[in-house]
């Protein structure tokens, strides 16, 4: 039995069926790492001796019937902006190095409560901004599907570990596509739920009003399976909603007979790289096949997007970083001359050029005089592209875009020219700015063998329809394939 | 470009965000956010004079909880990672009041 | 002076709400704990930790505002303040700006010239600081974030006040209204009140304001006028020398009597301000406010009328025991349990409070129970004690929690109601003192007084004056 090439939900069936031990998949993984990670850096921290601990114990659990469900016992990886009680948790950060949370994320607890076996924390862009995983401070991860090339990010380190192997199925975080546009870069699936379904309470905040944790896995099974256990209300966070509709894995229907697909014209311009733009659309054939109705639309406002996102984003990031002033954990300078010095000097040395940049943007849009001119603005934009959203929601149950304008860059191209490498979000910004659920399923290569992802954007709270309609294309896709 | 950042924007910003640039940081930083800023103009070609600013994206309202006593003492994982502690405190660098 | 000046006062005061918990978690707000033994990964800025509001803290900033005849917003929400300083975890303070919850109020006070209005012009909440602790020897500071978090409503008034008469008598009042509101016990020394004096000079007539400074670390009614006195000196003195004032804030040093500049190239004093994302907007109901309008105690205006008209005490009893709630809780509840309305004001206008000045003690801090008192009065009335040895039980049921009953039985303070015993010493005082029998005898009416001390004595004060009084009569 190739245990690496299994689904998450596979090896839970596994394990509960007593083919395999806990163990088994927990050490076939660990080994994986070992051998990948020089390749691929898709990890801060290996959590091994914690891992094959929580192997056994969960084992028993399972034995004695404690742990049922279909997770129970697979190995997962962990985005390291998600604090893990007693596991370094950097946010790639060298600010955050020495940092070992006391508590962990309401979404890793509720995985643990699923029987989750922690593999580790994965690599990402620096505090969650970036679109490449290269502005983290433990180096650049690389994409397994072409190693010359980026994963994407901010969370390439669990994209591009769900890809390698090197986990199940891994947790990250979108700010402004982080999970759906690395998740197409390396050809995994991945969901941003809507803003509220998932507790925020221990992620490291980055845009607090944008943030919201999801799963990057292998097939739409394991994301409807992932989503029911990390879903939940939480007290702790105000801005989670109560919702009884949790039940993703009833979506995971081969049925899209009447679906309203939407194809925002304002997607498919210039910008989009054609062998990209080819492979969506002929993924919204198979869909029409299907019994989905398709149509063309104008979503207006897409190009103010961007300057919208990054506004808010690097305000609200502004103000979140604060708290990074080494006097309570963390970094903190080796010589200072009292305490502004140490202030500056710690953040100066422990921050990255990429969170400096955006922290010192968010400083000035906020600052006395440009308050109202450019974050409050922009905050009225954002009423206005979720208006737009709206509009196109009250006449198609889903809207079908590119994740990314491109297939993954190779290392090293993208950071030169900052706003370049802002343009790459286009697709992906305007779910977080109005809320939405988006996910993405690779559809796909490019000439080169790099992934190409399929983006369907749901109405808020209405994952159901994503998981569907991604899991009819996904069946039907596999099946073409098969019949090749 | 549209924006020109001086340096004592960049000063200024520094002291907000506790961030001290080198001089080659300080230029590279004026570039990118005057650039920056330019493309967020972007945003005065939209009217926006009835709009209500958005900054909750959903309409969730009155999230509190009682008034009851849910923590205990738990100093000691509250102190762990402190980079300096004394007697139960965090240490800094003097202040003045 | 050459020319007349006029003081244009406005004030921030911070009160700290009388929670159980901190405002966005559920750390205990309780005093005298070891230090950050009252923390969490909320109140002490941790990665990933999130603020949820205190109800509470919400029900008393509306009731401080319906009471002090504000507009209630309908709609608020919670912002950040952004500044780094050690004391404040996040480096940013949880509080409003753009729709505070309490807007466009004002009370009464009363002034030499007659009832003045000072105009509220907002109340907010808000989330206490940590506190800072300097070391002398080492170059170095410690912050315990016990009281980080705690919640705080700031009640900033209108620049109406024209003197230090005016802010104190503003001060008396609004703590006179948080602390029958119960929503906080307001001391001043201790921090749950603070009051911050933004003060400016003009010259009488003047329509514009002068420029403002704001003096901080005010810890007294006392501190609060020598600095009003200092600052309205110093400015006028810039101006008189042709300079101007600096807008700033300065830190009032009591134990020097003057105020410094609290300057720093380091603070920018440009906070920011944007709307909180963690926390979601307050929509209020009609009917929350009603539900807090309905519980609103009766005020000390409403009490004295009902007090009049009850308890038929004099009006500067009744004055003195409304000064505070705690003292007219006890006052009503004492009269509740069958005391005489007269006898428990006396106890509360001479001996609590001959007791709180000597002690330097707040109405607040009164412990004893209303029921130890009402036995008392009752020991008293059945002539079981005597007055003197009632205010000695006092003394001691103020401090300790007696059973006056029990104690006056324990230490054999009873008086002595055996008129074979009585008989038997008022016999023995009259012949021992025949010089003040004579006198008596011949008229002297005063000299009876004399006798009647001799007998309490000899009865160790464990004696019915009015009864001793009785026998010496009958038996001269």
């Amino acid at each position: 039995m190739d245990i690496l090439s299994m689904t998450a939900v596979q090896i839970g069936q596994a394990i509960k069926e007593k083919k395999i031990t806990v163990e088994d998949a927990t050490k076939a993984v660990l080994e994986k790492i070992k051998e990948c990670e020089p390749l691929y850096n898709c990890y801060v921290t290996v959590d091994e001796e914690g891992a094959l601990k929580s192997a056994k114990e969960i084992q028993k659990k399972i034995d004695n019937g404690e742990l049922t469900g279909p997770l129970a016992g697979v190995p997962v990886a962990i985005k390291d902006n998600m604090c893990t009680k007693d596991i370094l948790t950097t946010c790639s950060s060298k600010i955050l190095s020495n940092f070992v949370p006391s508590f962990s994320s309401e979404a890793v607890i509720n995985l643990e409560k699923a029987g989750a076996v922690i593999l580790g924390k994965t690599n990402m862009d620096e505090f969650a901004m970036g679109s490449t995983t290269e502005t983290s401070f433990y180096g650049p991860t690389k994409n397994p599907r072409n190693p010359e090339h980026v994963p994407g990010g901010s969370s390439g380190g669990s994209a591009a570990a769900v890809a390698a192997n090197e986990c199940f199925y891994a947790l990250g975080s979108d700010t402004g596509g982080s999970i759906r546009q690395p998740a197409s870069y390396c050809g995994v699936v991945g969901m941003k739920p809507t803003y509220g379904r998932v507790s925020r309470y221990g992620l490291i905040a980055y845009g607090s009003s944008l943030d919201q944790i999801g799963p990057l896995c292998k097939d739409v099974t394991d994301l409807a399976n992932i989503m029911e256990v990390i879903c939940s209300y939480d007290s702790k966070d105000s801005t989670s909603v109560k919702r009884e509709d949790n039940d993703f894995t009833s979506a995971l229907k081969e049925d899209v007979t009447g679906l309203k697909i939407g194809i925002p014209r304002d997607y498919f311009g210039d910008g989009l790289n054609g062998e990209i733009k080819e492979k969506i659309l002929s993924a919204v054939e198979i869909l029409k096949a299907k019994g989905a109705i398709v149509e063309e639309f104008d979503l207006s406002l897409v190009e103010y997007a961007i300057p919208t996102y990054y506004t808010i984003a690097a305000a609200e990031a502004s103000s979140n970083l604060e708290r990074f002033d080494g006097i309570k954990y963390g970094y903190r300078t080796e010589e200072y001359n009292g305490l502004h010095n140490m202030y500056k000097k710690t953040r100066s040395e422990g921050f990255g050029p990429e969170v400096k940049r955006r922290i010192m943007l968010g400083s000035f849009v906020l600052s006395s005089g440009y308050y109202d001119a450019y974050y409050l603005k922009a905050l009225k934009v954002k009423a206005l592209i979720k208006k737009a959203f709206d509009d196109a929601f009250s006449k198609y149950d889903i809207i079908v875009a590119p994740a990314a304008p491109t297939t993954a860059p190779r290392l090293g191209e993208s950071l030169a020219d900052p706003i370049a490498m802002y343009l790459s979000d286009i697709y992906t910004i305007s779910v977080n700015l109005a809320g939405l659920p988006g996910i993405t399923v690779p559809c796909g290569n490019d000439k080169d063998g790099l992934p190409i992802g399929l983006q369907m954007i749901g109405n808020s709270f209405e994952e159901h329809k994503l998981i569907r309609a991604a899991f009819t294309y996904e069946c039907a896709a596999k099946c073409g394939k098969d019949g090749e | 470009m549209a924006n020109i950042i001086s340096d004592e924007t960049i000063e200024y910003v520094g002291i907000l965000a506790k961030l001290e640039l080198s001089d080659t940081e300080k230029e590279a930083a004026k570039k990118d956010m005057g650039s920056m800023l330019d493309y967020i103009d972007k945003l005065s070609e939209l009217n926006t004079d009835d709009i209500e600013p958005m900054s909750h994206v959903f309409p969730v309202r009155n999230v509190w909880r009682e008034d009851i006593v849910t923590n205990g003492d738990d100093r000691e994982n509250i102190l762990k990672n402190a980079p300096g502690e004394k007697d139960g405190m965090f240490e800094v660098p003097k202040t003045f009041d | 002076m050459s020319k007349n000046y006029e003081t244009v006062i406005g004030l921030e005061v911070h009160v700290e709400l009388a929670t159980k918990t901190k405002i966005f978690c559920g750390c205990s707000t309780a005093f005298g704990a070891e230090p950050n033994a009252h923390t969490c990964p909320v109140c002490t800025g941790m990665p990933g930790s999130l603020p949820v509001l205190n109800k509470q803290v919400l029900e008393y900033a509306v009731a401080v505002g319906l009471a002090t005849n504000c507009d209630i917003t309908r709609y608020c929400k919670f912002d950040r303040k952004n500044y780094f300083y050690p004391d404040n975890p996040q480096n940013y303070q949880i509080s409003q700006l753009y729709l505070p919850i309490c807007r466009n109020g004002h009370v009464d006070i009363e002034t030499e010239e007659g009832t003045k209005s000072i105009g509220i012009h907002e109340i907010h909440m808000e989330e206490d600081a940590g506190k800072l602790v300097h070391d002398e020897w080492e170059d170095c500071s410690y912050v315990d974030y016990n009281r980080s978090g705690v919640p705080l409503i700031e009640i900033v008034s209108e620049p109406d006040m024209r003197s230090a008469d005016d802010v104190i008598a503003y001060l008396e009042k609004l703590k006179m209204i948080v602390q029958y509101l119960g929503a906080s016990d307001c001391k001043l020394q201790e921090g749950s009140m603070r009051a911050d004096v933004n003060l400016s000079i003009r010259e009488v007539g003047a329509k514009e304001f002068g420029t403002r400074t704001e003096m901080k670390n005010l810890n007294s009614f006392k501190a609060i006028r020598r600095a009003i006195e200092g600052e309205t000196e110093r400015q006028i003195d810039i101006i008189e020398s042709g300079e101007k004032v600096v807008q700033e804030t300065r830190r009032w040093d009591d134990n020097n009597g003057e105020s410094y500049a609290m300057r720093s190239k380091e603070d920018a004093q440009d906070y920011r301000y944007f709307p909180d994302p963690d926390l979601v907007p307050i929509s209020l109901s009609e009917e929350f406010i009603a539900n807090i309008k309905s519980k609103e105690p009766e005020f000390r205006n409403e009490k004295k009328l009902r007090y009049k008209e009850e308890y038929k005490i004099p009006d500067y009893d009744i004055e003195i025991i409304t000064e505070s709630k705690k003292m007219a809780d006890i006052f009503e509840k004492t009269v509740e349990l069958g005391a005489d309305p007269k006898k428990v004001s006396n106890y509360l206008m001479g001996e609590t409070m001959r007791i709180l000045k000597e002690k330097e003690m707040d109405a607040q801090d009164i412990g004893f129970k209303p029921e130890a008192l009402a036995s008392l009065i009752s020991l008293q009335e059945s002539k079981a004690i005597n007055g003197t040895v009632a205010k000695e039980v006092f003394e001691v049921l103020f401090f300790e929690d007696i059973d006056p009953e029990k104690y006056v039985e324990e230490k054999g303070l009873k008086t002595v109601n055996d008129e074979g015993a009585l008989r038997k010493t008022v016999e023995e005082v009259i012949k021992n003192n025949p010089q003040s029998v004579e006198d008596y005898r011949n008229g002297k009416e005063k000299a009876i007084g004399f006798l009647v001390g001799q007998t309490m004595k000899a009865m160790q004060g464990k004696a019915d004056p009015g009864s001793v009084n009785k026998m010496l009569k009958e038996l001269l």
